[in-house]
């Protein structure tokens, strides 16, 4: 479960980031977050495993404070949390298979993890992981050698590894044509279902997070403007999400869907 | 699929081998560590002088600043060194960056021997050229313009060629239309495209020839360089610092001049 | 337009003073007679140089000298390589870290890059007496001036994508550095590290002449003796020393890029 109470964060030439967000996320939801760009969306994702520091209010991950951890409590607690990125964040001159093992370094010493002594499990993990998002035979090719598609597969298989309870994705399909959009968010949809993984996205296109949403988050100028199902999610909810009508590039299109 | 052993797991990839990585590693090992052996490198050797270089520093300072008066003759006759060696090498440089240019000269047998030139000048350092012209001219400014000239040639010409190579051949194919002769060719279509560059990297060599012309002294040929062994050869610690950190001030002042102009000029 | 003719005269009368005073400053006492004579003797040195000396048994020899040379370049170079690396981190400017501490270090590294080799060679001689090691130490001080700032370029156009998944996976300090840091900055590090080694063997061919050992000081005791089929067998080896190892320098880099 995932609470945040009264958040805020103003950047320190005053303008405000996030305005007093109070959001319940529950285990095993797929919420999807929509809003213009620069609503907020990416502070938000990101503030809740502290990749970006809030100045008002608290976050909790599972009844702990993240917002009040740091050093090795903090590093426990981003543990459980995995991120997928919409430039894929992967080491591109590395193997696929060291950067989804980089989702295990949590665990371990650093010692341990510097010499490269990952015990069989993870190893295992990390070969499943690749299978899960069905590019296993690519474990030990170099990252830069694939496609845009089968590498954010990667770093969806690293956030697997890392046995993760939450996935916070931001924009995890802007960098990638239609067809392969649907592949990833395919295999997101499929973690979320199977493992019952909790599930944040951020989207940009609106009939995306109709299709694969179970709970819609809209975000204007840093407020929550509309939070719920997504029958509930009508075109004039999400006019009244960006302050106007839905424009074309907002929309995926029929046909990849 | 099953969740846990690798059995579940299809078309698992092999693991390539890292025994090329290994070897590199301790051949390279093997390498620093035969030449430390060899030299005489230790960590003690290095300890033991510790104390020594520690004395040395501490007759170094403070710097003797009265000695600025003597060897200011000295550092302009640096500088003019500078300028005259890399005036003579840029000249030069022209005609054989023209005839390495594989879209200006068409001729296999003239492009490869003028780049071989160019790549036999660059394996010898100017200290070393420095050194042999000394031999021939005997002590002075002339041996070391000439071992900065002909350093700055091979510099100068590779990097001119390398970007005459490069340039937009459209210019080129309408000197060709309107009848031009090779000579009128090269100055309507090729000089405009590369002067630019040309004059940045001679600006740059003479950066390079400052430094290098402040130490050419060393074997003889001129310039601030002799005022090293004269000071050192009577253990003058604190004057051969006034040298250094004048050398160090005005390749700084240099340095930074040349640099805006190149900046202004790409 | 009028602005630009003033320009274009202020540079032809800037130039004509330049080299007035510098000609006008350069003593020309003519060519010694000699001159000529000995430029053929250096000349039949080279094409009928002292094979002899290529390898003698009892010590002293080109061979010898030119090994000396190498591993004076290889100690030298790899010094720098190893020593520069905090220099590199302290002046790299990189998102969120102050103005002064990049720019204090890359003043260090420029100063270090101006002082002249051979001084420093010199200087190191007398702190550790003549031979190979004072030449080792002066090349491995010098080079950290352009591998330092070679190295900080390198850092400062990575990519800081992976070093904020790794942070996110939970990981700390040392494992972000080996993780993300490390495998995108290393192929360039070794690639700049045998640039600097095609140089430094360069270098290291006339640390002989103030005693810092290799090849420089049989080749000025032969140029003080007036002995040219000496001084043109030790050029012609170091000749196909640079060229070989700027071939098998350059081989290696092209597999790193």
């Amino acid at each position: 479960m995932i609470e945040l109470r009264n958040v805020s964060k103003t950047y320190p030439n005053g303008t405000k980031g996030l305005n007093r967000i109070n959001l319940t996320i529950g285990k095993g939801e797929f919420v999807v977050i929509v809003g213009l760009s620069g609503a907020g969306k990416s502070t938000m994702l990101r503030s809740i495993n502290r990749l970006h520091e809030i100045t008002d209010g608290e976050i909790l991950i599972e009844g702990k404070s993240i917002t009040k951890a740091s050093g090795a409590g903090l590093r426990r607690i981003r543990r459980d949390i995995g991120m997928v990125f919409q430039s894929f964040n992967l080491v591109k001159r590395s193997s696929v298979m060291r950067n989804v093992l980089a989702g295990r370094v949590g665990y371990h010493s650093t010692l341990r993890t510097v010499l490269g002594l990952f015990p069989k499990e993870d190893i295992n993990l990390a070969l499943n992981a690749l299978e899960r998002v069905n590019i296993l035979e690519k474990a030990y090719i170099r990252a830069d050698q694939l496609s845009g598609g089968q590498q954010q597969r990667v770093a969806i298989a690293r956030v697997l590894a890392q046995e993760a309870k939450i996935i916070l994705a931001d924009e995890p399909v802007a960098s990638l044509d239609p067809l392969t959009t649907k592949q990833v968010m395919d295999d997101l949809k499929k973690i979320n279902q199977e493992l019952g993984i909790t599930t944040i996205v951020n989207l940009h296109y609106i009939d995306l997070a109709r299709e694969y949403a179970t709970r819609i988050i809209g975000l204007r100028a840093g407020e929550v403007v509309f939070d719920g199902p997504v029958a509930e999610a009508t075109d004039e909810v999400f006019a009244e999400i960006y302050g106007r009508p839905i424009k074309k590039d907002e929309l995926l299109g029929e046909a990849a869907l | 699929m099953n969740g846990t052993g690798t059995n579940g797991l299809s078309r698992l990839p092999k693991k390539p081998s890292r025994i090329k990585h290994y070897l590199t590693f301790v051949i390279v090992l093997w390498m620093v560590w035969g030449s430390a052996v060899q030299t005489d490198s230790t960590f003690k050797e290095l300890f033991t002088g510790l104390p020594e270089m520690w004395k040395l520093i501490e007759e170094m300072f403070p710097p003797n600043w009265q000695y600025f008066d003597n060897i200011v003759p000295a550092m302009l006759e640096t500088i003019r060194m500078a300028i005259a060696g890399t005036t003579f090498g840029a000249i030069i440089a022209i005609p054989f960056a023209v005839i390495s240019a594989s879209n200006i000269v068409k001729t296999p047998w003239i492009i490869y021997p003028a780049r071989f030139i160019l790549n036999l000048i660059r394996t010898i350092p100017d200290l070393l050229l420095a050194a042999l012209f000394v031999a021939i001219f005997g002590l002075g400014l002339v041996p070391g313009i000439l071992a900065l000239a002909v350093f700055s040639v091979g510099l100068i010409a590779k990097l001119t060629y390398e970007a005459a190579e490069t340039i937009d051949p459209g210019p080129l194919e309408a000197m060709t239309s309107v009848g031009a002769n090779k000579i009128q060719w090269i100055v309507f279509g090729v000089v405009p495209q590369v002067a630019a560059h040309y004059v940045s990297y001679v600006l740059y060599t003479f950066e390079i020839n400052v430094r290098a012309a402040a130490v050419l002294g060393l074997v003889g040929a001129g310039g601030i360089g002799l005022y090293y062994e004269k000071t050192l050869g009577f253990l003058e610690y604190d004057k051969t610092n006034s040298i250094i950190l004048f050398t160090l001030a005005v390749v700084l002042v240099i340095d930074f001049i040349s640099t805006k102009l190149r900046e202004k000029l790409l | 337009m009028k602005r630009r003719i003033w320009l274009r005269w202020t540079i032809v009368v800037a130039l004509v003073l330049i080299y007035v005073w510098t000609f006008a400053g350069i003593e020309f006492n003519g060519i010694k007679p000699t001159a000529g004579k000995i430029t053929r003797s250096i000349f039949e040195g080279i094409f009928s140089p002292d094979w002899d000396y290529v390898y003698l048994p009892d010590g002293e020899d080109l061979l010898r000298g030119l090994l000396e040379t190498l591993q004076i370049s290889i100690l030298g170079s790899v010094i720098s390589a190893i020593v520069c690396i905090p220099f590199a981190f302290w002046s790299a400017s990189r998102k969120g870290k102050s103005k002064a501490a990049s720019g204090s270090g890359k003043f260090v590294l420029s100063f270090i890059r101006t002082f002249p080799e051979l001084v420093m060679a010199i200087l190191f001689t007398k702190a550790v007496g003549p031979g190979s090691f004072a030449g080792a130490l002066a090349l491995g001080l010098h080079s950290i001036g352009m591998l330092g700032k070679l190295f900080a370029e390198e850092v400062e156009n990575m990519d800081s994508g992976p070093t904020e998944a790794l942070v996110a996976t939970g990981a700390n300090r040392l494992q972000v550095l080996w993780f993300a840091v490390i495998p995108q900055v290393l192929p360039g590090f070794l690639s700049y590290s045998l640039y600097r080694f095609e140089i430094n063997v360069r270098s290291a061919t006339i640390l002989g002449f103030v005693g810092a050992g290799g090849i420089g000081t049989p080749l000025i005791f032969a140029l003080s003796s007036r002995s040219w089929d000496r001084v043109g067998i030790i050029l012609l080896g170091i000749i196909v020393m640079v060229t070989i190892i700027d071939l098998i320098s350059g081989y290696l880099r092209r597999k790193l890029a």
